[in-house]
């Protein structure tokens, strides 16, 4: 029987990619293992190889297509003796019921976020769509030309262009001395920059994922953030420890943890988790200037989003400023990293039923901007807080109880905490679905405390 | 205190030829359909095939005893197969579903089985030594006279808590083989450039603890290490260290360009020193199967993937309750 040679799911987060080139051809035969054709991910350009044996009877997508979505039937495969004919036509096998993998809300998004209310830019300075992975490069290679202090290391970081594809193109630019790939040993790594900083240069330490920063997590705390208090100010760490944070899609467990609340409780460390491709550049150039140890947390869903970046010989964005993302009046809705796209969505609907929900998104968590958020809920009066990581001591809670303190008599609702579910991420779809924060949560919360 | 490499082969029945054979094609056919599955969307996440590393397993099992225990990383199907879990269990688990060995909770990199003392499944580079050498404190606490098998790769020897591991175990003599399973690569960094130790079992030397280098390409050479090992583990005389030489066909995971090394160097190991072909070889030359023989095997074995596949695709998802279950031991 004829079998259709499917378009691969190629890694977690992928959807569609473009078929870059064949590899085969029509009439060739081919065995499994042998190279078909290569694919463009998101991430890289994979070759992608025959499970079955047979003969390639006919290319249905041709090279160079892009946007070619995964299971899309790309070409026939005969066993043994069958003509071309006998091959299925394309028309019903895209119709036949292939199960599709399910991709979390974030991943479905509009590509492109409205522009926020608050801008530290000129007026009329270019702006230029930029993914958060570029972003993030960007702002390494100016700080590293800028400063030749200024170094990065890590796993897979250097040769390999980053396990996320975040250092592509360092290691050419400056070179082994300053673009390192280290063994897998996060603690002794994480230590030795903790030395490097103390020694007079300024790392960039990238953990894989910061589920392996938990090795490490001793020389974060009690190495890098008690330092400069316990030498009296003589010394300090100035250095970065940055890397995708939370859940990415299907990764389970001991992949999936959102370490905002964690770090953020941490006197001594500063900690940032941008939402946008221009924050994430800005936070990134001030967090690697930044005399201090500063925890930076991106989130492997937003690598791929585009989003404005001002095209500026150095464009910096300050710790402790929030930014307004949206202005409203009958909510305060307050959220950071990844927790932005469930808010934006939330005000996007509530916008629909007439409730106007102002959003912030506050960038760094240490230091918080307390009194953006405050001088909102007086204005709104009420507030949900959102956010990907554990319910329990979350950055939500703390929250809730800085406004109680402060702005108590302005309240009209108690604060309500839209957060992760209080359980280890589980990997089965519906589970995970279940697990992750979704909009509709967010839209309820603002519900409730709108009594509508 | 080391021993010298290269292990005499002993005699082999054709028995036990065939059914290594049989077990190391089980897992290369069984690893092929998820890498399908994975690709139709059907899995997700990480996936890590083990595919060119089938004789490890398959030759360290034929060396142990009911009851004895064994522990690796993420990349474990294998294991799993090897120590005789139900495929139809370990591939559902791996589209997520019900049927799977921990009901879809926990995917590729985390399985568990109480029954076949198979100890996890573990997605932190390394974190599973310290808890194999748990197991086998355990086992010498509680005098079970039991063997634990940690697995660990070479990428992971360079993690420091291996080091750490080493010392205690042989500080009190502890009943674990840890088996490195050199492929010769962790993801894109190849060992040359993460250790200028010329080998990895000779770490052991400076804790003591006594090891060799092992043909993972050659199940014979790898059960004859795997009895010794085990022999000094059962005797008291603490832990073993096995450096297994083997290779990766596949990718790391299954989003890795894989441009770090050559289609040449993958391909002359598939063709100059895969296990399989080696015993299908054996079989042959020795008379002691025909084609007509392992096609039939082939067959057989396709069959039981093939199951384990429909079973993995038809086994229900989850009950939506299952996601607050388990966290906590009943009270
Ligand atoms: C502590 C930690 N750091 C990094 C990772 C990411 N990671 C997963 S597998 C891997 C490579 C491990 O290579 P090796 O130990 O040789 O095992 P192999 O994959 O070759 O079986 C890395 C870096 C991780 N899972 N845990
Ligand atoms: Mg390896």
């Amino acid at each position: 029987m004829a079998t259709e040679v499917l378009m691969p799911a190629l890694s977690p987060t992928m959807e569609e990619g473009t078929l870059a080139k064949w590899l085969v051809k029509e009439g060739d035969s081919v065995s499994s293992g042998d190279i078909l054709a290569e694919i463009e991910t998101d991430k890289a350009t994979m070759e992608f190889e025959a499970v079955d044996e047979g003969v390639i009877g006919k290319i249905l997508v041709s090279e160079g297509t892009e946007g070619v979505k995964v299971n899309t039937p790309i070409a026939v495969l005969l066993m043994d003796g069958e003509s071309p004919d006998a091959a299925p036509a394309p028309a019903a096998a895209v119709s036949s019921p292939v199960e599709t993998r399910e991709a979390p809300a974030a991943v479905a998004a509009a590509p492109r976020s409205e522009a926020p209310l608050e801008l530290e830019v000129p007026d009329g300075t270019e702006m230029k769509a930029t993914t958060v992975r570029e972003a993030l490069r960007d702002a390494m290679a100016e700080e590293m030309r800028r400063d030749e202090t200024v170094y990065l290391m890590g796993e897979e970081v250097a040769e390999y262009q980053g396990a996320y594809k975040i250092s592509q193109g360092l290691l050419d630019e400056f070179g082994p001395k300053r673009v390192i790939d280290t063994p897998i040993t996060e603690h002794g790594f994480a230590g030795i920059a903790v030395g490097a900083a103390f020694g007079g240069l300024r790392p960039i330490v990238e953990f894989m994922t910061f589920n392996f920063a938990m090795q490490a997590i001793d020389h974060i705390i009690n190495s890098a953030a008690k330092t400069r208090y316990m030498s009296g100010g003589q010394m300090g760490a100035p250095m970065v420890f940055r890397g995708p944070n939370g859940a990415a899609a299907r990764v389970g467990a001991q992949h999936s943890q959102d370490y905002a609340a964690w770090y953020a409780q941490v006197p001594g460390l500063k900690v940032v988790m941008p939402f946008s491709a221009a924050d994430a550049k800005g936070l990134l150039k001030t967090a690697i200037r930044d005399d201090n140890p500063v925890i930076f947390l991106e989130n492997e869903i937003l690598y791929g989003r585009s989003f404005d970046v001002p095209v500026m010989d150095d464009y910096t964005v300050p710790f402790g400023k929030a930014k307004i993302w949206r202005e409203g009046t009958d909510v305060t809705i307050v959220s950071f990293g990844i927790g932005m796209t469930y808010a934006l969505e939330a005000a996007d609907i509530l916008a629909k039923e007439s409730i106007s929900a102002e959003v912030v998104d506050l960038r760094t968590l240490r230091p918080i901007d307390y009194e953006t958020v405050i001088r909102s809920v007086q204005k709104t009066n009420r507030c949900v807080t959102v956010e990907e990581g554990f319910p329990v001591c979350s950055i939500g809670n703390h929250l809730s109880a800085k406004i109680m303190t402060e702005a108590f008599d302005y309240l009209d609702a108690p604060v309500l905490n839209c957060t992760g579910k209080d359980v280890p991420m589980p990997y089965a779809a519906n589970l995970e679905k279940h697990a992750l924060l979704t909009t509709k949560e967010v839209v309820d919360a603002v519900k409730a405390v709108t009594y509508r | 205190m080391a021993t010298a490499k290269g292990a005499t082969k002993p005699n082999v029945s054709k028995e036990e030829l065939l059914e290594f054979y049989r077990e190391m094609l089980l897992i290369r056919r069984f690893e092929e359909k998820a890498g399908q599955l994975y690709g139709m969307g059907l899995i997700g996440g990480f996936c890590h095939l083990y595919i060119g590393q089938e004789a490890v397993v398959v030759g360290l099992e034929a060396a142990a005893e009911e009851g004895d225990k064994r522990i690796t990383s993420y990349r474990d199907h294998g294991h799993m197969l090897a120590c005789g879990m139900d495929p139809k269990g370990v591939m559902a688990e791996l589209t997520g579903r019900e049927g799977g060995y921990s009901k879809g909770k926990g995917g590729s990199m985390h399985m568990f089985s109480k029954e076949k003392h198979f100890y996890g499944g573990h997605g932190i580079v390394a974190a599973q030594v310290p808890i194999g050498a748990g197991l086998a404190f355990a086992d010498k606490y509680l005098d079970n006279k039991r063997v634990t098998f940690a697995y660990f790769g070479d990428g992971a020897a360079n993690q420091g808590q291996v080091y750490e591991t080493y010392n205690m175990a042989e500080l009190w003599d502890l009943p674990v083989i840890f088996v490195i399973e050199n492929n010769q690569y962790a993801m894109g960094t190849s060992i040359k450039r993460s250790t200028k130790s010329p080998s990895l079992w000779e770490r052991g030397a400076a804790y003591g603890i006594p090891g060799e280098e092992v043909d993972g390409m050659d199940v014979l050479a790898v059960k004859a290490a795997g009895e010794k090992a085990v022999a000094h583990c059962r005797a008291g005389k603490g832990p073993y260290i096995l450096e297994v030489k083997t290779y990766r066909y596949r990718g790391h995971s299954m989003s890795d360009p894989a441009k770090y090394r050559t289609r040449e160097e993958v391909q002359k190991m598939r063709e100059e020193r895969d296990a399989i072909e080696h015993v299908r070889t054996m079989l042959l030359t020795g008379k002691h199967a025909t084609e007509d023989d392992l096609k039939a095997i082939d067959k057989e074995i396709k069959e039981i993937v093939n199951e384990s596949a429909e079973f993995a695709k038809t086994s229900p998802e989850p009950a939506l309750e299952e996601l607050w279950t388990d966290i906590y031991a009943d009270a």
